[in-house]
């Protein structure tokens, strides 16, 4: 789409570009471009000397286990936080949409996009107190049904506490976008659909699901860039990577490989993998985004 | 609704009570612990009444911070985050609105680059680039400063997407007339474009609040002076180590803090804040 009027200068447009561009180019490509020379490069331990070592990094970190089974961690994670997170909210959505009137639906719609507005750090802040393994209420709770929670010392239950604290921070964002596709549902196909004898559950799986699978479809994606990325402040605050690594998805890693044991090389090969991972996600988007157009 | 179906009815609501009770049940808590002192917080099970010790945890954060970690007062933190989260979107606002103005109402040679230019920074998010961008910051010496915690967050394709998107919406006669009445550009911009963009400044403000206000990774790195910390970085430092050794009076009342600013934000601008997230999105 272009514009059919338009001014001419030959000097302006570059004054209002410049801004954006000055600092688009000093925090975006400047940092990116070195962190590719950066995961070219191997340092020594106090920084003072370093020298070309080709895909070293890149070799040394494939050879990993420990980079291995980060990717599986960032897998399992991404997929429980994006499944668990859009057919929650996709219930809650579809339940509010029948409720849309009246001061108990605002009441409903109130509380349900609360966390929305909580940062991921302070979510799994709160969650990590609820699920304390010596003081939490949920642990006590638990420890009366006969469960033994302590997820400082087992991997799988730090992993299910920070799935749970990133799901709960995230409901509120695909609930307002299920809800917006409800709401933009024609009610005349719902009530053809009624006169000719079709139940709720009925209508739900051949009409409405249907029509709602573009914005399922762009919430998964957007969840899994969110399980992928923000979910940082939610691991950070709880438990760290750990036990034992159980919880270091890739981002965490590339933070901690960085920033705690000061391995600039290896870290920015991380990076740089994280950005082809980002790419593809985007250009998934995108295509998606060309899709909905014909629509 | 289609049709009268009592039992479907009472599943609704039983679903949506379920719901809200799980999603509202860790707010709860948060504010409970933060009115309890630091024995009935420890104590097995925790009291689910508000506690007696509301004013006195409150001002203990607010004016001196928790005693056994980060001993900053929470006050300073707030007006860090409130500075952080003004400056996000008044930023990203204004640079945006001008970089789209221009590509939407001129032809000018490398325009195509530039906008491509701004678009692929969508996929270099600051948790990729961790390293160099704090390496960048050290060089400029920005760490500790404000424009260190705002100028990197300020650039932002979506912000520009939605005012491009926008733009191309305003009927072409606007400008037309206003070329033929003899007005400049940047005329146009002050008396046409910036009045109409208010909702989609507006809707844009909301989110970019929140965004600003619960950045935690990027303040964590660039700021190692307590009074430069943000709320949200503060709750981080007060935890110091095994759960028992926390004040977790003093930390839920802290979190209490740095919730309530954007939830007012999103309860009191709700219709903003839904346009500005289904727009900025699509």
């Amino acid at each position: 789409m272009e514009k059919r009027v338009v001014f001419r200068s030959a000097w302006l447009p570059y004054v209002l570009l410049a801004p954006q561009l000055a600092i688009t180019i000093t925090f975006f490509f400047w940092p990116a471009g070195q962190a590719v020379w950066y995961s070219f490069q191997l340092q020594d331990a106090f920084g003072l000397h370093s020298e070309f070592v080709g895909f070293d990094n890149f070799t040394t970190l494939f050879r990993d286990p420990h980079y291995l089974a980060s990717f599986k961690t960032t897998a399992v994670f991404s997929v429980a936080v994006a499944g668990l997170g859009i057919a929650i909210s996709l219930l809650l959505a579809v339940m509010a949409d029948r409720v849309v009137r009246g001061s108990v639906a605002l009441l409903y719609k109130t509380v349900l996009i609360w966390p929305y507005a909580v940062a991921a750090a302070v979510a799994g802040v709160l969650w990590a107190f609820l699920f304390a393994p010596s003081i939490g209420i949920v642990t006590y709770m638990l420890k009366g049904m006969g469960v033994d929670w302590n997820w400082i010392i087992k991997g799988d239950q730090a992993m299910l506490l920070i799935i749970v604290a990133s799901v709960w921070k995230q409901i509120s964002y695909n609930f307002l976008f299920f809800l917006a596709g409800l709401q933009s549902i024609p009610k005349s196909l719902i009530e053809a659909a009624a006169i000719d004898g079709a139940g709720p559950t009925r209508r739900f799986w051949t009409i409405v699901l249907p029509l709602l699978s573009p914005t399922a479809f762009f919430l998964l994606v957007v969840n899994i860039v969110y399980a992928f990325f923000e979910t940082f402040g939610v691991i950070d605050a709880t438990t760290m990577g750990g036990p034992a690594q159980a919880t270091q998805i890739l981002v965490y890693k590339v933070y901690h490989d960085g920033v705690k044991s000061a391995d600039i090389g290896g870290s920015s090969a991380q990076s740089v993998i994280l950005m082809f991972i980002v790419i593809a996600l985007t250009v998934i988007q995108f295509r998606y985004i060309e899709r909905k157009v014909q629509y | 609704m289609v049709e009268k179906r009592p039992l479907l009815d009472f599943i609704t609501h039983a679903v949506l009570i379920v719901g809200a009770l799980v999603v509202a049940f860790p707010l709860y808590v948060t504010f409970v612990a933060s009115t309890l002192s630091l024995e009935e917080v420890m104590s097995m099970p925790m009291p689910l009444l508000p506690g007696s010790h509301f004013i006195e945890n409150y001002s203990q954060v607010l004016f001196a911070g928790s005693t056994t970690g980060s001993k900053a007062a929470v006050l300073d933190m707030l007006i860090n985050s409130t500075v952080m989260a003004l400056a996000v979107p008044l930023g990203k606002t204004t640079i945006s609105i001008l970089s789209s103005f221009a590509i939407v109402y001129f032809r000018f040679p490398l325009r195509n680059f530039f906008f491509w230019m701004i678009f692929v920074t969508l996929m270099l998010p600051v948790e990729v680039r961790i390293i160099p961008t704090f390496k960048v910051m050290a060089d400029l010496g920005l760490l500790n400063t404000y424009a260190g915690l705002t100028l990197p967050l300020i650039a932002s394709a979506t912000a520009t997407f939605l005012f491009r998107q926008f733009f191309m919406t305003i009927p072409d006669e606007l400008a037309e007339a206003a070329r033929i009445d003899g007005a400049g550009p940047m005329r146009f911009f002050w008396d046409v474009v910036v009045p109409l963009s208010k909702t989609t400044m507006a809707a844009l403000f909301v989110i970019q609040f929140i965004y600003g206000w619960n950045q935690y990774l990027w303040p964590l790195l660039i700021t190692s002076d307590e009074s430069m910390y943000t709320v949200v970085i503060g709750i981080k430092r007060m935890i110091v180590g095994g759960d028992a050794a926390n004040e977790w009076n003093l930390i839920m009342a802290t979190a209490m803090l740095a919730m309530l600013p954007p939830a007012a934000v999103v309860l009191l601008m709700q219709k903003w804040f839904v346009k500005g997230l289904v727009e900025t999105e699509k």
